[in-house]
Formats: structure tokens, C-alpha cells, sequence
């Protein structure tokens, strides 16, 4: 399959293992990765911020770039920035666009999955040929499990991994307290939320907690990392494409 | 001669300065005195934990419980597309019964009219059910005021009255508080209680009740709220769990009900859904143990003067807001704060207002504005929320509280004038839509690195991200993008090998 990939703002710039495991995953599966070159940003955060002229030009960016009748499949390794592409460019089309503009947002949008919706529901895997002999531990990640509706795709994905020791995390569901610019303005709350976040995770003496958005596992590892707790904040993609041969844990970089 | 055209007015909001819709601080100002509170938030912790395990079991066991939701949200969206009709009908029916309606545009006149009413009974002192309605239009406040005592005889809301303090939840106002925090309230307050009272909660009750039963037999007016009224009949409802709501509803000669306009309902029939969404969203129980229904007046039986203030204070003016409007439809259940984990950690007082939680959030602003005045606190209740979802999961007339919060955010950003904030995101929008600018910032980030520890860790930054190192470390910016990486020869070369991995695979399973 003809598969685009978008890389996410955050992502490209600050976490590209993430988006290089997921396009190394979906090459050795035997799809065809396309980056259009064009791509920047989802508009997530102007959008959540409450601005909604601003990414006007962004959500006319990206449908633009993955419009292409011959990109089968758009894929992102993030939930939020899938949920924000299905559900909240359509409001910004609808505020501030034009028809033909509404018309390529919903193109895009229904072609759009996170990495776990489009193994297990578009390309039918849940065995990926990963290897990854370690404790870990997952974080459903707030826009996965609510705004998609991922269920349990990653974790299926998860029990298929060879070697893996898959641990429960408690209170699993609750959020980790990031949410963008609320770890900002409402810093001392959101700190509160990352606190019961991370005591639960070393909890499970879990050597990685894993999710499926950089963002969350940017303020999850880096609690855990102030705290000294030894659990690293590994993206989903980067344990689903670590191998025998190529071990991705055993690289320094985070997240 | 002239015709006045009109032109549309704008609908009032609830007045500044009136009522309990507004805190005198910002949330985040007032959470951080909250989140110092270690006893208060064990205390929410574990009635939050509790009230949603209690939820999720009753829920669980309804197997219409989403047709339920569903049909709760289409009866209170039609409710609210008819709104004016619906409340015209319920004023002919009520009066038809020998009651008395009465329309507050707002929170000043509707406690004008309960302290008129109150005054013509000739009577200093009111029995109050607890009421959501009264504690917005702050009715005991201005009661006190002009020389009348109300009596809150709920027990959770006894207690915060009696310790001079404000309600935390919306179903359980004193959350906040434990039973030895309890004990000493009563202890100070509760005239001739025994002094070794202890903190059984048997014991307690028993406390409470000796003091109201007083209030119920002497006390000739009483002020209640209603979860529900039916426009088809006239018919008003309260349901609670202690039965002192039925003993104001019953034993006064006069009863004055002060109800929001936005919880009418069409038909007596739809009480047969909202019976089932509410007790199970708000206490986790099947059935409230108390559920009082009464239309207009009943010569010999019940209180013979029946008077309903139907309450806007803002209501019209969210109402004409296309997409808030939908907060109209909450039923004051609070399944929203149980499940919110930032009201979870900061209890009710940070928002300031009657209503907390998530639903708090998106309502107080439309009811009493959030530009009502320079830094308005209630423009900073939008954003106390990690936009989570909980709450959307949670409503039991699906009320999309995370996307309406986003809606509110945006008629805050589109209504305050150039900030900093708004600078920076307009010029990071000016970057992003243009991707070689986009490169070129990429590549400046990098210079992030020089700032990185030895360990390649960021563990100080300057303001605005202060409030993030404060917690958080970060990881230093890597080398290079993932944009490079991808059309360079290192790239290429890897995922050649991961293409050639695939066809390995493929020739062993040929094999095989």
C-alpha cells in the first residue's frame, strides 16, 4: 500500500526516532512510505490553544500535501494529531474556509489513522516481527482511547512482540496531565496529574512506558527523568520496529 | 407615525457582582492554594474514586444504557429548540393548578421576588432543599441581608453553612470535608450538641437531624430548587437522598421554587428517562431514595401557596450561542467532576463559581460572560482542562465538553486584544505554512542542544516554559530532523535494508 506519512510537528523536529521507526516498521512490511515534502504542521496546537484563524493555512497544508489521489493511506505516530486531522479540522474548514477547502479536509480525514488503528484495522497485522525482551509498561494515551477510539489495538499489537514482559499500569486511563499549552498555564495541576502518573509506572517496575504520542511521553519521560526513576518514555513505533538485529532500547534518545 | 423595527438585543448575562458565578481569581491562582491542601485532596481522591466505581457498576448493568444517553440528549436538545413555547405552557398548567409564576431575568430580580414573597408570609426565616439555582442567584447571602435566615437542611449543605463555608461539588457539597472536619463544625455551631459527639457517621446524622426537625415543624416558608419540570402538566420534581427535601416540600403553608428555565421538559413521560440517567450518573445508585413530585397547589394537603420563579440570569444568552448552547442540557448530575482529573485535584473552590468541574467550566462563562471585566476570571476557567475527555465519556446527555471548552477558548482568544501569546502562535502559524521557513526553524532548534547537561537533558528553562521545567526535564533537540534523515543516504540506506528485510522474510515463509 501507498502510505503517507506525516511526520507531526513535533515529531520531525524533536522526536524523529518515532517517525523513522514507524516508516522503517511499514517498509519492512512491505508498503510503499510517501513524505510529501510540503508538510509541517496539524494545527493541533493553535486549535486547542483557542485560535482557529491561524491554522487556516496549515489545514489547508496538509490537505493539500496527502490530497493525492494516489496516497492510499495517511499515517501519523501520534493520536492527537490524528483526532485533531478527523475532528477538529472540519471545524476550522467549516469557521474560516470554503467549500473546496471542507471538501479536501474530509478526503484527507477519512483516510487518516493513527499507527495502531492502521496495522490492525487497515493493513490487518498485529504480529509485526518485533523483538523487544523487556519489562514494559502502556499509557493509552487520552485522544487515542477517547477521541479515536483505539480500544485495545496497541496493546494487541504490544502482546504480539516477541520477548516483551507487558505489565498493567494502574489507573492507566487517567490522564497524564499534559494537554499541550495546559501544562503551561495550568502548571502546578498539571504537575499534580504527572506526579500520580509517574508513581504509578515505577510501580510496575517497568523498565519503559510506552504510548502512542510523542507529546505525552515528552512530559511523562521527562517527569520521570527529573525524578530519576530509571524508566525510560519509549514511543509504541520504536518497540515495534526494534529487531533481533537493530535493538532500538539500547539507543540513548528518548521518547 | 413610526414602527419600531427593533434590533435584536443581546441577551442578558447574570450580573457582575451578584451571585456565585464568579471567583475573585484566576484558576490557576486559586488552584495553587487548593493543590497545598494535602488533607483535601485525599479527601477528593477517595470520594471521587469511590462515586466512580459506584457509576460504572450500575451503569454497566442497564443494556440500554447508551440508548439511554442518546435518548436524554435528543429530549433536551428538542427541549432547548422550543424552549420559549415549552415555558409558556408550563406557566398555564402551573397557574391552572393555582400556583404562581413569576420571571427573574436575572439573579437580582429573582432574589427581589423570593424576599417580596417571603416578607408577605410575614416570616423571618426560610427552611431551604438544597437548590443549585439558589446558590448561583446567591439567595441566602441577600436573604441574610434583608433581615431573613434561611436554613439549608440538606445535611452536606448544613454543613457548609454552618462553617461559613462554600459548597465544592454540585451533588456533594461538602466533599471537601472529612467526618472529624465534620464533628468540630458541629461541635461550634449546632447549639446544645453534645459535646462528646464522636465522627460515626450514624452519630453525626443523628446530630444533624435533632437540629432540622426543630427547623421542619416551626419553619412556615421553605425555598426549594427542582431537578425537573414538566410542561405538559405543571409538574415539579425534586429528587435527593435524605428526605428533608420532602420535609420542606410538604410541612411549610408556603413553598417557593426557584427553577432555571433549561430544566423543563416536555412530557411527563420524560421523566422515565431521566429518572434512570440521573441517580446513576451523579450517586451511583439505581433509584434516588426519595423522588418528590407535585403540581400547583392541593387544597388540605401540602403547602397551600405554591409560587415558581422561572430563573434566566444568562441562560437566554447561552442559548443564543449556536455551538455553547449545549451546555444547557446538563442535568447537574456531576458524573463530570468524579472523573475529571483536574477538579480531582483541585476540588470546586478554584473555579470560583457555583458550578465546577468540567461542565462548570463551559457554563459559568456563558452564564455570567468572561469579559465582563479586565482579566475576567472567568476567562481562565476555559483552559483548567487537559481537554482529557473524561467527561465527554462520562454525561449522561452527551454533552461534548471537551469541544465546546476548545469553542469557548477561541471566543476568548478572538475577543482579548494582541497579547504575547497571540504574537507568538500567529508567527508560528506565519513559519509553519511556509515550509522552507519551516526547515530553516527546524534547524534553529537545534541550537537548543548548547543549553542541554552532560546527560543531553534540559532541566532549566526561561519564562513562559518555566512552569514546565519547574516538574519536567526535557531531552535536548536532536541533530537532525526527520525530514533530513528521510531524503538523506543514511536514511535511503535503512530503509532499503528494512524493504530487503521483507523480502528475506518472504523468501524463508516460501521456503517453509
Amino acid at each position: 500500500m501507498r502510505i503517507g506519512l506525516f511526520a507531526t510537528c513535533l515529531g520531525d523536529t524533536l522526536f524523529p526516532d518515532a517517525v523513522k521507526a514507524t516508516a522503517i516498521l511499514l517498509t519492512r512490511l512491505g508498503h510503499d512510505v510517501v513524505f510529501p515534502p510540503g508538510q509541517t504542521c496539524c494545527g493541533q496546537m493553535h486549535i486547542n490553544t483557542g485560535y482557529q484563524r491561524e491554522p487556516v493555512p496549515l489545514v489547508r497544508n496538509f490537505a493539500d500535501g496527502f490530497g493525492d489521489a494516489s496516497i492510499e493511506a495517511v499515517v501519523m505516530p501520534s493520536g492527537s494529531c490524528a483526532g485533531s486531522v478527523r475532528h477538529q479540522h472540519r471545524i476550522v474548514a467549516d469557521r474560516y474556509g470554503d467549500a473546496t477547502l471542507r471538501a479536501g479536509v474530509d478526503t484527507v480525514a477519512a483516510k487518516t489513522y493513527e499507527l495502531s488503528e492502521l496495522l490492525v484495522d487497515v493493513l490487518g497485522v498485529t504480529r509485526v516481527g518485533a523483538y523487544f525482551p523487556h519489562r514494559v509498561t502502556y499509557h493509552p494515551t487520552c485522544h487515542s482511547l477517547r477521541m479515536l477510539r483505539v480500544g485495545d489495538k496497541p496493546l494487541r499489537l504490544l502482546r504480539a512482540v516477541e520477548g516483551i514482559d507487558l505489565v498493567e499500569l494502574p489507573g492507566a486511563d487517567s490522564c497524564c496531565g499534559f494537554g499541550g499549552t495546559f501544562a503551561l498555564k495550568n502548571a502546578e495541576t498539571s504537575t499534580a496529574m504527572l506526579h500520580d502518573k509517574t508513581d504509578n509506572i515505577t510501580a510496575t517496575g517497568a523498565e519503559v512506558c510506552t504510548a502512542g504520542d510523542s507529546s505525552c511521553l515528552m512530559h511523562i519521560g521527562g517527569g520521570l527523568s527529573r525524578i530519576r526513576s530509571g524508566t525510560r518514555a519509549l514511543h509504541l513505533a520504536r518497540i515495534l520496529a526494534a529487531t533481533r538485529t537493530t535493538p532500538d532500547i539500547l539507543t540513548k534518545a528518548s521518547v | 407615525m413610526s414602527t419600531f423595527l427593533g434590533m435584536p438585543a443581546p441577551p442578558p448575562r447574570s450580573p457582575y457582582g451578584t451571585g456565585n458565578l464568579r471567583g475573585d481569581r484566576a484558576f490557576p491562582r486559586a488552584a495553587h492554594d487548593e493543590l497545598g491542601n494535602e488533607q483535601l485532596r485525599r479527601n477528593l481522591g477517595r470520594a471521587t474514586g469511590t462515586i466512580r466505581a459506584k457509576r460504572l457498576s450500575v451503569t454497566g448493568e442497564l443494556s440500554d444504557w447508551e440508548a439511554l444517553r442518546d435518548a436524554g440528549s435528543a429530549i433536551k436538545t428538542d427541549t432547548m429548540n422550543r424552549l420559549p413555547e415549552l415555558l409558556e405552557q408550563l406557566e398555564r398548567k402551573v397557574t391552572e393548578r393555582g400556583g404562581t409564576v413569576h420571571w427573574a431575568r436575572d439573579a437580582t430580580e429573582a432574589n427581589a421576588i423570593v424576599a417580596r414573597l417571603v416578607r408577605a408570609t410575614g416570616s423571618d426565616e426560610v427552611i431551604k432543599v438544597k437548590s443549585m439555582a439558589t446558590q448561583e442567584i446567591g439567595l441566602n447571602e441577600h436573604l441574610e441581608s434583608v433581615g431573613i435566615t434561611p436554613y439549608e437542611t440538606d445535611l452536606a449543605e448544613l454543613i457548609v453553612q454552618l462553617a461559613d463555608d462554600k459548597p465544592s461539588h454540585i451533588l456533594v457539597p461538602a466533599i471537601h470535608r472529612n467526618r472529624d472536619e465534620i464533628r468540630q463544625i458541629f461541635r461550634d455551631h449546632i447549639p446544645g450538641v453534645d459535646p462528646d459527639l464522636d465522627n460515626a457517621p450514624a452519630h453525626l446524622a443523628a446530630a444533624a437531624r435533632g437540629y432540622l426537625r426543630e427547623k421542619f415543624l416551626t419553619t412556615k416558608v421553605a425555598v426549594s430548587g427542582a431537578n425537573f419540570a414538566v410542561a405538559e402538566t405543571g409538574t415539579l420534581a425534586v429528587v435527593e437522598s435524605e428526605g428533608n427535601g420532602r420535609m420542606c416540600l410538604t410541612l411549610p403553608d408556603t413553598l417557593i421554587t426557584v427553577m432555571g428555565i433549561e430544566k423543563v421538559l416536555p412530557r411527563y413521560q420524560d421523566l422515565e428517562v431521566f429518572l434512570q440517567l440521573l441517580p446513576r450518573s451523579s450517586t451511583g445508585e439505581r433509584m434516588n431514595p426519595y423522588t418528590s413530585l407535585w403540581t400547583g397547589v392541593t387544597p388540605g394537603d401540602g403547602p397551600q401557596d405554591f409560587h415558581l420563579v422561572l430563573l434566566d440570569n444568562g441562560r437566554t444568552a447561552a442559548l443564543a450561542d449556536a455551538l455553547g448552547r449545549a451546555a444547557l442540557n446538563c442535568i447537574r448530575c456531576s458524573a463530570c467532576l468524579n472523573v475529571c482529573p483536574v477538579y480531582e485535584r483541585t476540588g470546586g473552590h478554584a473555579y470560583g463559581s457555583t458550578y465546577p468541574g468540567p461542565i462548570g467550566a463551559v457554563l459559568t462563562p456563558q452564564l455570567a460572560g468572561m469579559h465582563a471585566a479586565k482579566d475576567d476570571p472567568n476567562s481562565s476557567l476555559p483552559y483548567a482542562s487537559s481537554l482529557c475527555g473524561a467527561c465527554f465519556d462520562a454525561c449522561p446527555v452527551k454533552i461534548d465538553i471537551p469541544s465546546l471548552l476548545v469553542e469557548l477558548r477561541h471566543q476568548h482568544t478572538e475577543q482579548t486584544g494582541v497579547t504575547p501569546e497571540k504574537l507568538a502562535m500567529k508567527a508560528a502559524a506565519a513559519v509553519m505554512r511556509r515550509p522552507a521557513l519551516y526547515a530553516a526553524a527546524q534547524k534553529a532548534s537545534a541550537l537548543g542542544r548548547v543549553v542541554a547537561g552532560r546527560d543531553g537533558t534540559i532541566s532549566r528553562l526561561p519564562p513562559p516554559l518555566s512552569g514546565w521545567s519547574d516538574s519536567r526535564d526535557t531531552a535536548a533537540p536532536p541533530r537532525e530532523t526527520f525530514r533530513s534523515w528521510f531524503s538523506s543516504d543514511e536514511g535511503r540506506a535503512t530503509l532499503r535494508a528494512a524493504a530487503a528485510e521483507r523480502n528475506s522474510d518472504h523468501n524463508e515463509e516460501d521456503a517453509t
